[in-house]
């Protein structure tokens, strides 16, 4: 055991700094502050980490992967985090790429890796339907062979930043009279088929970030599927298990709960400030234990990874590293404390020119927001089961 | 950066765990902490043997000169089987005191081979770390002054003993049998022994010279690494035995597995139980790296003890009735873990202590 990284692996720090500083200040500034423009601010910043060869180093080394350590990944994630560089576009880069490259055609990985890894395709996901959540083997979009056609027709839901998207992943049935996992297919669809209606959910922070998308006679050619007929929950598995690495986001949250205590320490109260108000203190001090733990038991993971094979103790990472986000978030909230309840303009279109800093204003949307990283992404309560079966036996 | 266990130390894991599980099952652990002695020769003779006593000394002072990951290894072991023999309290706590203080003194070849038993005495009333009063003093050769809670003082051969001379705290060693030395042995909520001990103008040598309080220190530190380490192996046992139980416990003609208001919680436990081996591991690597510190020890004793509390009360909630009873191992567990939760700090206790310095850095980091 040893807590040191190796030379090699500090100089690769460096080297990654380095690299990751091409990523203009002003717009990591806004990554910071929350106010990222969307999509622009993030297309910018996957196109200079394509460039610089830090978007795919995960992918295959023929689609422009770099065959890295899992410590390497891990340093990249938590450079990243450190230098308030945006993440990856998780659809392109996390979930699709990697199934495009793995299963599908030499055609299609020809037509859209590229394009993926430098985001001039913007993907976005369709898993979830309206009575299929976390039982999402049970989805009844249906897509009907019609020559060198599917037709589709259903409802997706929690479409992340799919107002955004140019194409959608989609899982649909294509067997309905075989168990439920046997008869799903994967297909890649173009959103301006004509047929796909998108309309945006607005959630509690007020903000859109999830829409549903609606497919009537969307007819999608035929060597637009992923792999062979009926495969498609081998790679939704494949996909949701890549989805899980790196859910805990340890990085963002220390620097969330760096940036919490510099507030807390500039608050004023009664005796001083709320730094060095003993119970503050104390929850300060409680979460930063938590989060170290956290991470060693993440490196754990990560070191325990190399052989390639999914870890199930990355269902432990998602249901401890949501948790401690969310306590993150609520802290923050809790420092602006009556700062926290204006939240924008009269015109909701930005914050409010009062003497109230940003900050404050965005504090509870915020937390509000967090609640969703216990639920996506298979809820903790699905986590709590993959590691009853997978690691408890139970 | 790495945590994994070296085949060395596999091997050292997998040996101690046979010696120990050919010995102990809840009812050898039951008898022989019932006995006078609470804890059993046959299984000391064993661990000197194979040269376990001796790991953390020095080869010039007879032992294997191995360090804080082969002593976690082997206490981590002692912890699942609940084995109640002293080598943290008699040989590693005494011994890393006298090496520190007096470097090649003839005792520690006698605690590393296991003829000689070792105890620090220490404790005074009303001490509660991280305060220690240390009220005890030292004139003329001879001590004077009462420890209460010396962990199995009631068997050791000599004493190690802080002592002040002046404004300086000392450590001196003193024959548990001199003139001038009385104990009083107690049995502890865990089946453990130790004694208060009075001294009445009882010979004593000072080890080494100048201000001791920085040895017993780090030698505290040391202590709390080493027993959270134990408390791990406790806490894998406990949810081991949890899961066995839900798996084949029938209750209205089925499996308590299959019920998920216990399986979602035995998950829960789970993650409190890695979380606390990663601080374990995170701090005994920091003390095999020569970085642990006071911060650190903190951190652990906190992680370990809130898992500690979590996975003990929640083990014999998800028994029922049979985690209640002295003949299953499970409450035995949550004693242990128990006390190991009240020497040297309560979680609150060092919760309060990093909140003291929460100021002092800018964002958590591990190195």
């Amino acid at each position: 055991m040893q807590l040191e990284f190796s030379p090699e692996e500090q100089a690769f720090r460096a080297e990654i700094q380095t690299l990751l500083a091409k990523v203009p200040q002003e717009l990591r500034d806004r990554n910071a502050a929350g106010k990222m423009n969307y999509p622009d601010d993030m297309i910018a910043s996957c196109r200079i980490l394509n460039e610089n060869g830090l978007a795919t180093a995960h992918w295959p080394v023929e689609w422009g992967g770099k065959d890295w350590s899992p410590i390497q990944h891990h340093i990249l994630k938590e450079e990243m985090a450190l230098a308030h560089v945006p993440e990856l576009l998780a659809f392109n880069h996390s979930m699709i790429g990697p199934v495009i490259a793995q299963f599908s055609s030499q055609e299609l990985k020809e037509r859209f890796l590229a394009k993926t890894a430098n985001v001039d395709i913007w993907w976005c996901q369709g898993f979830s339907e309206p009575e299929a959540g976390s039982d999402l083997a049970s989805l009844k979009t249906k897509a009907v062979r019609d020559g060198d056609h599917y037709v589709i027709n259903g409802q997706k839901t929690w479409t992340t930043l799919g107002q955004y998207a140019d194409w959608i992943f989609v899982l649909a049935r294509t067997n309905p009279d075989v168990k439920k996992q046997a008869g799903i297919s994967m297909f890649l669809v173009e959103l301006s088929t004509p047929g796909i209606e998108m309309r945006p959910i607005q959630l509690i922070d007020g903000g859109v970030e999830v829409n549903e998308v609606f497919f009537e006679d969307v007819r999608v050619p035929a060597e637009q599927m992923v792999g062979e007929e009926n495969s498609g929950w081998t790679q939704a598995k494949f996909l949701l298990g890549n989805e899980r690495v790196g859910i805990a986001r340890v990085g963002e949250t220390k620097v969330k709960l760096a940036r919490a205590k510099k507030l807390a320490g500039e608050t004023r109260t009664a005796t001083g400030t709320l730094l060095e108000d003993p119970q503050f203190a104390a929850r300060i001090a409680s979460l930063e234990n938590d989060l170290l733990a956290l991470e060693v038991t993440q490196l754990r993971v990560v070191a325990s990874s190399a052989d390639g094979k999914p870890n199930p103790a990355s269902s432990l990472l998602k249901l401890r590293g949501s948790q401690l986000q969310q306590e993150t978030t609520e802290l923050l909230a809790d420092i602006a404390g009556p700062d926290s309840l204006p939240s924008s303009a009269i015109d909701a279109t930005g914050p409010a020119d009062i003497d109230v800093a940003e900050w404050a204003q965005r504090s509870v949307p915020q937390y509000l927001n967090f609640r969703k990283v216990s639920i996506y992404g298979g809820s903790n309560e699905v986590q709590r089961q993959i590691i009853d079966k997978a690691v408890l036996g139970l | 950066m790495d945590f994994e266990l070296s085949e060395e130390q596999v091997m050292l894991r997998d040996t101690v765990r046979d010696v120990l599980t050919k010995t102990y099952d809840v009812e050898t652990v039951r008898t022989v902490t019932d006995s006078e002695l609470g804890w059993k020769r046959d299984v000391w003779n064993s661990l000197a043997e194979i040269g376990i006593l001796g790991l953390s000394f020095s080869e010039e002072d007879g032992g294997a000169g191995a360090g804080p990951i082969e002593v976690a290894t082997v206490l981590t072991e002692l912890g699942r089987a609940l084995a109640p023999e002293p080598y943290l309290d008699s040989v590693v706590v005494p011994g890393a005191l006298i090496s520190a203080a007096a470097p090649g003194h003839e005792l520690l070849a006698a605690l590393a081979s296991g003829e000689t038993l070792g105890a620090f005495a220490h404790h005074e009333k009303g001490d509660r770390w991280p305060v220690s009063a240390v009220a005890t003093s030292f004139a003329e050769g001879t001590i004077s002054g009462t420890k209460t809670l010396v962990p199995h003082g009631d068997c050791a051969d000599h004493l190690v003993v802080s002592a002040r001379a002046g404004d300086e705290v000392g450590l001196y060693l003193v024959d548990a049998t001199a003139a001038g030395v009385s104990r009083t042995p107690y049995r502890t909520h865990d089946r453990r022994r130790g004694a208060q001990i009075t001294f009445d103008g009882a010979a004593a040598v000072r080890l080494g010279s100048g201000e001791a309080s920085p040895i017993i220190s780090d030698v505290e530190i040391i202590t709390q690494i080493s027993q959270c380490a134990e408390a791990i192996g406790a806490l894998e046992r406990c949810l081991e035995l949890t899961t066995e139980y839900l798996k084949t416990r029938k209750q209205f003609g089925v499996t308590l597995s299959t019920f998920q208001t216990l399986t979602q919680r035995a998950a829960d436990l789970y993650m409190w139980l890695e979380l606390a081996r990663s601080m374990s591991q995170y701090a005994v690597t920091a003390l095999a790296e020569g970085s642990a510190d006071a911060t650190i020890a903190s951190r652990v004793k906190l992680q370990v003890g809130r898992s500690a509390r979590i996975i003990g009360q929640e083990s014999i909630q998800m028994h029922g009735g049979i985690g209640m009873t002295a003949e299953y191992p499970v409450g035995h567990y949550v004693s242990r873990l128990t006390a190991i939760g009240h020497t040297l700090g309560h979680p609150d206790d060092h919760l309060a202590a990093l909140a003291r310095k929460v100021g002092d850095w800018e964002m958590v980091t591990i190195a």
